[in-house]
């Protein structure tokens, strides 16, 4: 008999029990209906299925779901507060910095990576991580636009602070 | 029409393996013989042409009245009923400007239904760049009319004549009157249901381009938000009740046939189904891990055999391909006059690629009451149902096809192979089967763009100019295989070939092999000719269209300054395609030691006639010069032994952020033409600009691609 795995899962406990070498990936999407997560090559490669595990941009399609055990997972169905995006989500909206939209979602979380890690980060520290990801349709200008966008809107509150 | 059959050869991918599942079930070997849906033979007009206004076909019957494009609501909805389909390229934000625009409403009041074979008129494929020039205006046709109607029962209403009413908001009103009535009061009316029925008249005048207020602006996708909170649903997301998740087999090699397979140690697995007709072999499980391990121990049961025939590999291609071209490769019929003539002779070859949309083919099917519904991705929405209906012997009309917005095609999803899959395993399981494939199966069992090999030869006169051209393309198709520079004598000509990979359509079709041959072989002739290859092109060309773009791209990036510049890596090439102009001007970083380039300079210049939509048309330029970049710098398939060597991400590795600089575009407004589409054009400049870079660096003419940078030897 399995044991249960329990996570902290975009702000609430969650508990399964269920085999644990399957991918975070596939449980997110088939066990808890979280299907914001996207498959897109099973092997880390074009982090389609970025989530922040403990904050880190890390690619769900590797990671058993038995590693999460105990850490905190946050997906793109976790940004949203009352209603409100995330100002990451804000700036590809306003940007309209997607075509197919499918790689989007790994964007997004892998910008709110960065900054997580580094409220610093310069559009540099950011494209150093976006460069592991795929927009098959070629979205990469609108991208750049969007994370400057992100850059500036942290620039202008580390002036306000 | 000429440019159509251009686009309906290679429309439908080379067949191999259609399923059926009917009662009368036969082998494969007998259907290969059979009739399909489409005509099978690859690159043959005919009968595709034949099945171009039928159900399922090329373009669609469209709608066959009012009510099919659009239901006015009681309560004030508007919805818009059309079969295209939304796979990034922008259709449902350009659908809902043509709605809009028409019915005098702002984009925000339309519910746009797309791609729903229950719901909506068949448009037919969403291919070849015919959304924009045919299904916008057929769209605008339909809210025309229902804003014509709107007024006519304005004017019955209130004994005016229609000349003294207009429609503003989505309301008619008289210039003295206080009241108004709305699409609302429409729909409440007596006659409405009747009115609605009527074919949509074909004359109506639509609005001016001068008078555009929501066509010709920057709107963006209407279900913007759904995609960055990760609510859309794309057909790999789709949920059902009871839903079971698939897996099928598949051969080793592309070779291979199914001899024997022992299904008992799959059968015995607690909560698998297990489904084989013929070759057909699958599960279905309660998560993918255990359909992945049911699918594990079938694959240790079979036995394969291999099935004779020749088995050409990636390095073979250009004899192999020039050995099969079909009535052999015809010779220059301008022979006799290159004698003492200044010529060149070249040979370019361009490889298979894959499209690798992002979200990988997926299917969700349901079984009901002997009803089929099945969620997938397709270009062809009724194509794919008819495609299920032959597959279990149903009639249409018991299959229901609905395609979600889903992630990328790029001419790569016309087909419906997955969706007839999963419905066999849902048939099998009695309950909803989602089957997404993985990124292997995407690389190995869907089609590719084909391979090209293309025989160029040309002379010049004793002014420089072209005096001969001939210009021949194996395997890859017709599509800009004619050249827009005027040439007295010429033969350009497209040749069949035996295709060993299962090919199909591609962003540009064979138009990015012809554009990338002839652009090449252009300077190639411009540096025999001794002229600078922004002079030698505009002095053979007398489209004005085209002139302009090249003119213009060249201005904005400083051809004339930057190309004079000692060793400069620049390059530029021009092209026309599907009634789009193009012209690209790049600069690039060349690493000789390492046999490496970088892109770090883009200037292109795009006319496609009146923009509607100048946000939507930048991101499918800038899209289609990053997916050109791939095309230019790394992508090629290779393959050996009916195997794919390289169907990953991690092997076949196509553009990221760092290989795509940020790029200098100019798009060019002619609201005095009709407009083009615009999601396959801008692909066709980027490589052979980037090769004629190269040339100009190093002296090395380009001939194939991905570009190789010549090292150098120290």
């Amino acid at each position: 008999m399995d044991a249960p795995i329990g996570f902290t899962l975009n702000g609430k406990p969650q508990a399964i029990v269920t085999d644990p070498d399957r991918s975070l990936l596939e449980v997110l999407r088939e066990d808890l209906h979280l299907t914001g997560t996207k498959f897109g090559c099973g092997e880390g490669a074009c982090r389609a299925c970025t989530v922040l595990i403990n904050g880190e941009p890390t690619p769900s399609c590797l990671a058993p779901v038995s590693a999460v055990n105990g850490q905190t997972v946050l997906t793109i169905e976790g940004l949203e507060r009352n209603g409100h995006l995330h100002p990451v989500q804000e700036a590809f909206l306003t940007e309209g910095a997607f075509q197919c939209g499918y790689c989007t979602a790994g964007m997004i979380m892998g910008v709110i990576g960065v900054t997580r890690r580094n409220p610093h980060a310069t559009e540099h520290d950011i494209f150093a991580e976006l460069d592991h990801h795929i927009c098959r349709c070629g979205s990469y200008v609108k991208y750049r636009a969007a994370v400057r966008r992100v850059v500036d809107l942290t620039q202008i509150e580390k002036r306000r602070a | 029409m000429k440019a159509e059959n251009d686009t309906l050869e290679l429309s439908q991918p080379t067949e191999t393996h259609p399923y059926d599942f009917g009662i009368t079930r036969r082998s494969f070997t007998k259907l290969l013989g059979g009739g399909l849906m489409f005509a099978v033979s690859h690159l043959r007009g005919s009968a595709q042409e034949s099945g171009q206004r039928s159900h399922g076909g090329f373009l669609g019957a469209g709608a066959p009245n009012l009510a099919a494009r659009i239901h006015l609501g009681t309560d004030g909805t508007i919805t818009v009923m059309c079969g295209k389909v939304e796979g990034g390229q922008g259709a449902r934000a350009e659908i809902t400007q043509a709605a809009a625009e028409e019915l005098r409403v702002p984009v925000e009041k339309i519910q746009l239904i797309l791609a729903d074979t229950s719901l909506v008129p068949d448009d037919g494929m969403t291919v070849g760049s015919g959304t924009t020039p045919r299904t916008v205006p057929a769209v605008r046709q339909g809210a025309a009319a229902a804003r014509n109607l709107l007024i006519g029962f304005a004017c019955s209403q209130w004994s005016l004549e229609p000349a003294s009413l207009a429609v503003r908001d989505g309301r008619v009103i008289h210039a003295n009157a206080t009241s108004a009535l709305s699409y609302a009061d429409l729909a409440r009316s007596d006659d409405a249901a009747k009115q609605f029925q009527q074919a949509i008249p074909s004359g109506i005048e639509l609005t001016p381009v001068k008078e555009w207020k929501v066509l010709g602006t920057p709107v963006h996708r209407p279900n913007a938000r759904a995609i960055v909170t990760g609510t859309h649903q794309y057909p790999s997301d789709i949920t059902r009740s009871e839903m079971l998740y698939g897996k099928v087999l598949r051969p080793p090699s592309y070779n291979a046939k199914l001899i024997s397979i022992d299904l008992t140690s799959a059968k015995a697995m607690k909560d698998v189904i297990v489904v084989q007709d013929d070759q057909f072999v699958g599960v279905a499980a309660s998560n993918s891990s255990l359909a992945a391990k049911a699918l594990q121990a079938l694959a240790s049961a079979a036995k394969w055999e291999n099935v004779p025939g020749p088995k050409p590999s990636s390095k073979d291609l250009v004899e192999y391909l020039r050995q099969n071209a079909e009535g052999g490769v015809p010779a220059n019929p301008f022979a006799d006059l290159l004698a003492g003539a200044k010529s060149l002779r070249r040979t370019y070859y361009v490889p298979y690629i894959q499209h690798g949309p992002l979200e990988p083919r997926a299917a969700v099917a349901e079984w009901k009451d002997g009803r089929l519904t099945v969620w997938t991705a397709s270009q062809s929405p009724f194509g794919v149902q008819k495609e299920l209906a032959r597959a279990f012997h149903l009639s249409d009309q018991s299959v229901r096809v609905i395609i979600p917005d889903f992630g990328g095609a790029f001419g790569g999803k016309h087909t419906g192979e997955c969706a007839v899959e999963s419905a066999r395993l849902a048939k099998a399981a009695g309950r909803p089967v989602s089957l997404r494939w993985t990124r292997e199966e995407e690389f190995t069992w869907a089609y590719f763009r084909p391979a090209a090999v293309i025989d160029a030869e040309a002379s010049l006169d004793a002014h420089g100019k072209i005096a001969t051209w001939h210009f021949i393309n194996i395997n890859s198709g017709p599509n800009a295989v004619d050249t827009p520079y005027s040439i007295a004598r010429k033969e350009c000509r497209f040749i069949a070939s035996k295709p060993p990979l299962r090919h199909g359509s591609y962003r540009g079709l064979a138009a990015t092999a012809n554009n990338f041959a002839r652009e090449v072989f252009m300077d190639g002739l411009a540096a025999a000719a001794g002229a600078d290859p922004l002079d030698f092109r505009l002095v053979h060309l007398d489209d004005p269209r085209l002139c302009a773009v090249l003119q213009r791209a060249a201005t904005e990036f400083q051809w004339s300054e930057r190309s004079k510049q000692k060793g400069a890596a620049v390059g530029l090439a021009c092209g026309v395609e599907k009634g789009s102009y193009v012209a690209a001007c790049v600069e690039v970083a060349l690493d000789r030691q390492r046999g490496q380039l970088k892109v770090t300079r883009i200037c292109q210049t795009y006319e496609c006639g009146a923009i509607i939509n100048p946000a939507n048309l930048l991101s499918q330029v800038q899209g289609a010069i990053s997916m050109g970049l791939g095309a230019a710098l790394r992508e090629e398939v290779r393959f050996e032994n009916g195997k794919i060597l390289n169907g990953s991400f991690a092997e076949y590795l196509v553009p990221r952020f760092a290989d795509v600089p940020d790029m200098d575009i100019q798009l060019i407004d002619r609201l005095d033409l009709p407009s083009a589409g615009a999601g396959e054009t801008p692909i066709i400049a980027i490589a052979p600009a980037i090769a004629n870079a190269v040339f100009r660096a190093t002296g090395s003419g380009v001939r194939s691609l991905p570009v190789q940078v010549p090292k150098t030897s120290s």
